[in-house]
């Protein structure tokens, strides 16, 4: 009997199936991975979802526009903000009503802002998920700093609601232009920390150059978009493909790299965050006066039809799509959550790597779980 | 290409489909049965190289089931929207275009978890989010007896 066992497990040409997760504290949430190895190579990773599936689109088929806003806050927590203005973007092409500009570049200025604190989280996290606690404590003082410029305005730190069809909820806090200012003098003077204690880190450089290399060509077979499709040299900012709010007046660069390995996806972030800034200072000292809001009626009944937005939120792209029936509720509410389209490149590009590798590409994919379950 | 000219290189190729012109992509209406071959079509044609899936969404409009395939091409950035409908409610099924796109994979599981559109030749057609007995929650006539979705 013993020996049977013995034999069992030293039986070289069966795959050892492992769990990794639902809470394995590098899965970032509840995303269970039923990963086959041999020996310490991962052969197959199979990723089971649903556990926080809330039923979003089938909820939104009972709830009216505005309603929805509220939802798509709980989607990707990281991109709220986003989440939401490609809802107000939707709702309003669809009735056809034009947003004072002062609306379009206060919310590409939270958007840029919502980018940056996600950005900030990954890195922190990132940074943990490979044994640096310490970035741990660098990320998330500063991530505070952009949370507390939220509360300031909409009085929410992640979960802000900010859009709303037709415009603002509210006008922007008296002290907002003075602190956003201060707060990018302040992370533009800090940054060289993030490189200097990670970026440069030869530990972590060891452990992610050449891990999980995705090619251009399934990139975009997979669908896989935001940095981590970038860092493949996959050109999918929608900001720059089909600009949207402010985005068509300000100046900046595409985050490109062609490597599309882990060190390079989790580089195209740090990127990115340079290039919002430069986005939000452009922006910051030209906010047009006007109102907040257009007057909207009370009960929005989009024209029978469809409509499709697309938004570039700090994970990739997230489209949108309403058909209407001429009432209140949407017929059917799409979304197509970046997350979860990114999953599914997971199992291809960490076959034949370790699987402590696994760690570390999984974490470079930078996934919500909430966004994949929905 | 825009949408006009889209419009008119579609209807050179000879599919039996319908095609016209929406707000704001070029829509082609396609049966079941063609549905593979014109996907095959959209992404080898040099002139259209659709290489990019966005999304698939699937549709319950009371009687008939459908699938909407929107899809881009990352090289001239043009788009366009493919439309599927059956009428069959028993036993709604599609072909799978996974072996065109690779992240059809994810999505067309979705589709059959949410709604329980059924793809041929899909590699591995399993439930997604909810477990094997629940039913098809996007479906028009689903039962909510939990009251999970709509109260």
């Amino acid at each position: 009997m013993e020996e049977q066992v013995l034999n069992t497990a030293i039986n070289e040409d069966e795959p050892y199936l492992i769990n990794m997760g639902p809470q394995h504290p590098s899965t970032h949430g509840v995303l269970r991975l039923v990963v086959s190895l041999k020996g310490e190579t991962v052969k197959n990773v199979v990723p089971h979802i649903g556990y926080i599936h809330r039923g979003i689109e089938k909820m939104c088929e009972s709830l009216t526009y505005p309603q929805i806003i509220h939802l798509t806050d709980r989607m990707d927590y990281l991109s709220a903000h986003i989440n939401n203005e490609a809802v107000c973007l939707n709702v309003e092409k669809a009735l056809e009503i034009e947003i004072p500009e002062r609306v379009k570049v206060i919310r590409t200025i939270m958007a840029e802002l919502t980018r940056i604190q996600s950005h900030q989280l990954f890195w922190a996290s990132y940074g943990m998920d490979l044994g640096g606690q310490t970035c741990y404590f660098y990320g998330l003082r500063d991530r505070e700093k952009v949370l507390d410029i939220f509360e300031e305005t909409t009085g929410g730190r992640m979960i802000v609601s900010y859009s709303c069809p037709g415009g603002l909820m509210y006008d922007i806090h008296p002290n907002f232009q003075k602190r956003v200012n201060d707060f990018i003098k302040y992370f533009r003077s800090i940054l060289w920390e993030y490189d200097a204690i990670l970026t440069g880190n030869v530990i972590f450089r060891e452990r992610t150059i050449g891990i999980g290399k995705l090619s251009l060509e399934d990139a975009v077979s997979y669908g896989v978009t935001g940095p981590s499709g970038r860092a493949s040299g996959f050109s999918c900012d929608i900001r720059k493909h089909d600009p949207y709010s402010a985005y068509d007046r300000v100046k900046f660069n595409e985050v490109l790299f062609t490597e599309g390995d882990t060190y390079h996806r989790y580089l195209a972030r740090i990127e990115e965050m340079k290039e919002s800034m430069n986005i939000i200072e452009q922006l910051i000292d030209n906010i047009p006066e006007g109102p907040y809001t257009v007057k909207m009626k009370p009960v929005l009944k989009l024209p029978e039809g469809e409509y499709f937005q697309k938004v570039e939120t700090a994970r990739g792209e997230l489209d949108v799509f309403i058909v209407s029936d001429g009432n209140k509720y949407p017929f059917r509410m799409k979304f197509r959550s970046p997350n979860f389209v990114n999953l599914g490149v997971l199992n291809h590009i960490s076959k034949e790597f370790k699987i402590a590798d696994l760690v570390a590409i999984a974490g470079s994919l930078d996934f919500v779980i909430p966004d994949i379950d929905r | 290409m825009n949408k006009t000219e889209l419009a008119e290189y579609l209807k050179t190729l000879g599919f039996e489909c319908e095609i016209r012109e929406g707000r704001q992509f070029t829509e082609a209406a396609i049966s079941p049965s063609g549905l593979h071959d014109l996907a095959l079509k959209l992404k080898e044609d040099e002139r259209l190289c659709f290489d990019f899936l966005v999304c698939i969404t699937g549709m319950d409009y009371m009687t008939d089931f459908g699938a909407i395939y929107h899809l881009r091409s990352t090289k001239y950035s043009h788009e366009i929207v493919i439309k599927v409908r059956t009428s069959d409610r028993q036993n709604p099924e599609f072909d799978s275009v996974t072996d065109i796109w690779k992240s059809a994979d994810f999505l067309e599981r979705e589709v059959y978890d949410l709604l329980g559109i059924r793809f041929t030749n899909h590699p591995d057609l399993r439930r997604l989010f909810l477990n094997d007995s629940w039913g098809f929650p996007l479906r028009k006539d689903y039962v909510d007896d939990s009251e999970i979705a709509t109260s």
